[in-house]
């Protein structure tokens, strides 16, 4: 019996009809609501590519039901620039050119948004310890240690969720 | 937007026709509707590469694809710079068979090396006759006109004729003048520059269409559901189990494969954990933990040499002192973070497949073989996946969902589960090396041999999974990719012998991963070398300037330079390993890669803790010449990848399995290396603008093995001999050495 569910996600309220409303946020994102930033690595909570935030922390999407998330808020890769204005983050990794396939690079961004809001001045250690638990299999690390830090760096002095 | 009627007019009448690429998707699937018989894909044509439309808007079509590597940027620059417009006018178009030439596979960093000339050829070809039919439209001598971003005047700003004006809207009509003057490196503005990389602004927002992300219209969803025990036999299925998943549409079965489709991903997951079916035992896999005697009693079919030097058998008999040492490289998967993926079709009996396969061309051969069409009758399209590192499983994934598409009429996407992705991907071989080196009476080399146990096998494809499972025409050979290269070595000894011992099989399906063999090969030779080394007394460096190939002297800059960058102490070898709980050393390893392309040299510093036998690699100095370098940031992005890639390989990854299947099914049974464990690297790019290129994307791999193992011998007195240099193996050793001090 499929039901409907109310989510807001990049700050707008939508619907989704699901079968199981045990299905993971991630395929709602995905299939039915066309968000192609969180992607599909593993299932299980191990790689981090399906991250999004929720009320600003970072989650692992593929793990979530889609109806444990009504009422809170959901943000994807797609929400986190303002308008054209692209996040500090986004333009860090392409000033930096920290990508290689960029598959996990929804993750990477996403994680370090969530770790930039709780920590605007990480460490170079505390950049590593958050973005632990996110793989990537093309060694872009040394990249994007250095994109996060200049997305701290450029955000100082100035306001961004 | 994407003016879809006039692009269809454009294929239709046989003219160029322009394609944004982030629509590419759209306008793929519409030429796939309407046919493109009429556009080249002709190797030795210039319209086979090159589209100028009206208004001077550039199209390349590009038989190499991009993996992630950034070749689509360096390719543009290429075309850019032979046909003199902005970088900003080029679109390229990848790997689809009706749409790009046959360039082969994208493997084994040639995709600039030779498809990027192929591309520059049929650009300065199409500069040149356009530059001669504008002399006689302008009445002034060919030498006398220059072109600006695509304008040919006598001056720039002068009044002249675009390319755009001079095409007209039609095709080129050019054969590619293999002979052609290309730009001289003195006048290079496009290649040598770190152009920023176009796939990575849509990458940081979520704009950039994955095969992954990409559907057609009526597509439904499948899952596979492979044989628990690898070479099992399905016996039965309940369809019953999952009648009551909402949204399931069939369970598939053909002889041993075995899939559901539904009208979502969730219903074909959800029928995946929940379907009851039975088959039978199966335990055709060797013992792990008895791995290596397996592969040492596997049948040689053929005993093949790749350098002989002397009578090293000889030399070997009468040395004063031999040394013998056996390597081994454990059985490695691709892991690719994002699971393979593929979309078919079957439309009028003409199959169109969507796919990140490295080779589309060689896919759509495949396919027509397994589904008895001829190759006209299917078109496979690219669409970039996550990292593509060799022939993972996107093919195996394409022929599923041809497979599901044909039995369910409609279009079929097939997404692999994790599970699917580590279990049932092409494997990288196990590798079994045997080294032994003849000394005289001063401790001075005399004779090299090396012997090295790897798979016989037929270049070219992988058969595929879905066609092996139900019985469908593939095959019946295997393709472990190039596993000889590396195996000859770039220096001079008087006696030298290598060998490959290749075996009639090997316990997984084989293929290639970055630097298929060449890791192995390389692992094993500059360990060894740092063996001899010891045995001289003399330092790793200096063993190497003093025996590469004197006429070698781009492989000797690269040693000094990197003697330079690392601050190089020659000297005693090996020095007194520390007694502290923490000890450091440093390792080098150098390779001319296949002995004719890339030179790369490499300095490892690392830390190994005694007590728990954990290796930390804490920084890698790199000197890397590969000629011509097209983008130099684009090309230490590689470097950068090679080294972290390949430490994990090092330090981390090894399949496991028991006798049925594979075992590491995920990231917590399969580690590969994190932030936490991530090395400062420092390159030094060695450019020569007037060389050709040499190619970039798995060269530094194949030194980071032997620099990291060599760094522990200097920083503890073990050599580690077994990749991965597992803290388990790390203990070992130390242990070893305590008891016996050998």
């Amino acid at each position: 019996m499929s039901q409907s569910l109310s989510l807001v996600v990049n700050q707008k309220t939508v619907t989704v009809e699901v079968d199981d409303p045990n299905m993971p946020l991630l395929y709602a994102l995905r299939d039915e609501l066309g968000f192609h930033g969180p992607k599909f690595g593993c299932g299980l909570g191990q790689c981090g590519a399906c991250t999004v935030l929720l009320n600003g922390e970072a989650l692992r999407s593929c793990l979530m039901p889609v109806s444990a998330v009504v009422g809170s808020s959901v943000t994807t890769l797609e929400g986190l620039a303002e308008g054209d204005a692209l996040h500090p983050l986004q333009q860090a990794f392409i000033d930096e050119q920290a990508v290689q396939c960029g598959y996990c690079i929804n993750g990477m961004i996403i994680q370090s948004a969530a770790l930039l809001r709780r920590n605007p001045t990480p460490s170079d250690e505390q950049i590593r310890q958050e973005l632990a638990n996110n793989l990537c299999k093309c060694g872009t690390h040394v990249r994007i240690l250095r994109a996060v830090k200049r997305a701290s760096e450029s955000m100082q002095g100035g306001q961004h969720v | 937007m994407f003016d879809i009627s006039s692009s269809r007019r454009g294929f239709l009448k046989g003219g160029a026709v322009v394609v944004g690429f982030s629509l590419l998707p759209q306008a793929a699937q519409l030429l796939a509707q309407t046919g493109t018989q009429e556009k080249s894909v002709n190797l030795d044509q210039v319209d086979g590469f090159l589209a100028i439309d009206k208004t001077g808007q550039v199209t390349v079509f590009s038989g190499k694809v991009d993996l992630g590597t950034g070749v689509e940027t360096a390719l543009a620059q290429m075309a850019a710079e032979e046909l003199d417009v902005a970088i900003e006018r080029i679109t390229i178009i990848q790997g689809d068979t009706a749409l790009t030439p046959d360039q082969g596979t994208t493997y084994g960093s040639m995709s600039i090396t030779n498809g990027g000339l192929q591309i520059r050829q049929a650009a300065a070809t199409a500069r040149q006759a356009l530059i001669a039919k504008a002399a006689v439209r302008l009445k002034v001598g060919i030498d006398h006109l220059q072109v600006t971003n695509g304008v040919i005047s006598t001056a720039p700003g002068a009044p002249g004729l675009s390319y755009g004006e001079l095409v007209g809207g039609d095709q080129l009509n050019l054969p590619i003048a293999t002979n052609v003057v290309l730009k001289d490196a003195m006048q290079y503005r496009s290649i040598g520059k770190s152009a920023a990389r176009r796939d990575i602004p849509p990458k940081v927002t979520g704009d950039f269409t994955y095969m992954q992300d990409f559907k057609v219209p009526e597509m439904l969803h499948a899952r596979v559901i492979r044989p628990p025990a690898m070479g099992a036999t399905l016996i039965s299925v309940d369809e019953a189990s999952v009648k009551d998943i909402p949204g399931l549409l069939k369970v598939v079965r053909e002889g041993n494969f075995l899939a559901v489709v539904g009208k979502t991903e969730w219903s074909a997951i959800q029928a995946t954990k929940t379907l009851s079916a039975s088959w039978t035992n199966w335990t055709g896999l060797p013992e792990q933990e008895k791995l290596w005697e397996h592969v040492r009693a596997t049948p040689v079919t053929n005993t093949e040499v790749s350098s002989k030097l002397g009578d090293t058998g000889a030399a070997l008999r009468s040395a004063h002192r031999t040394l013998k040492s056996t390597y081994d490289f454990a059985i490695h998967t691709h892991g690719s973070i994002g699971p393979s993926c593929a979309i078919a079709q079957f439309k009028d009996g003409d199959l169109t497949c969507w796919t990140a396969s490295q080779g589309t061309h060689a896919l759509r051969r495949q396919l027509a073989v397994m589904f008895k069409l001829d190759p006209k009758n299917v078109r496979a399209i690219y669409l970039e996946g996550a990292g593509c590192y060799g022939r993972n499983g996107h093919e195996d994934a394409a022929a599923d969902a041809a497979l599901l598409a044909k039995i369910m009429n409609k279009p079929v996407r097939v997404q692999w589960m994790r599970a699917d992705e580590h279990g049932w991907d092409p494997k990288g071989p196990p590798t079994l090396i045997d080294m032994q080196a003849g000394f005289d009476a001063d401790n001075h080399l005399t004779a090299w041999q090396s012997d090295f146990f790897v798979p016989d096998g037929k270049p070219g494809t992988v058969a595929l999974i879905a066609a092996d499972l139900s019985d469908m025409p593939h095959e019946d050979f295997i393709s472990p990719g190039g596993v000889m290269g590396n195996s000859g070595i770039p220096y001079r000894f008087a006696n030298i012998l290598t060998q490959g011992h290749r075996l009639a099989n090997t316990p997984f399906r084989p293929a290639w991963i970055r630097s298929p063999g060449r890791m192995q090969n390389t692992f094993a030779n500059e360990s060894f070398l740092d063996e001899i080394a010891a045995v001289e007394g003399i330092d790793p460096m200096t063993i190497r300037l003093k025996s590469i190939d004197p006429t070698d002297l781009r492989g000797a800059e690269v040693l000094q330079r990197l003697a330079t960058i690392s601050k190089w102490q020659a000297g005693a070898y090996p020095r007194p390993a520390g007694t502290d709980e923490t000890v450091r050393g440093r390792g080098l390893a150098y390779v001319k890669y296949d002995l004719s392309k890339t030179y790369v040299a490499m300095v490892a510093d690392v830390e190994v803790n005694r007590k728990t036998g954990k290796i930390l690699a804490r920084k890698f100095y790199v000197t890397h010449d590969c000629g011509l370098v097209i983008n130099p940031d684009g090309t230490r992005n590689q470097i950068e990848g090679c080294i972290v890639q390949t430490l994990s390989r090092t330090l981390r990854e090894e399949l496991k399995f028991d006798q049925s299947t594979v075992t590491s099914r995920d990231w917590a049974s399969y580690p590969i290396l994190t932030f936490p464990e991530v090395p400062e690297i420092e390159i030094e790019l060695i450019e020569r603008p007037t060389e050709p290129p040499l190619g970039v994307g798995e060269i530094a791999a194949a030194v980071v093995c032997a620099a990291v193992g060599n760094a522990v011998f200097d920083a503890t007195g073990v050599r580690l001999r077994s990749i991965p240099f597992t803290e388990a193996k790390v203990l070992a050793a130390l242990g070893h050495t305590a008891s016996t001090s050998v």
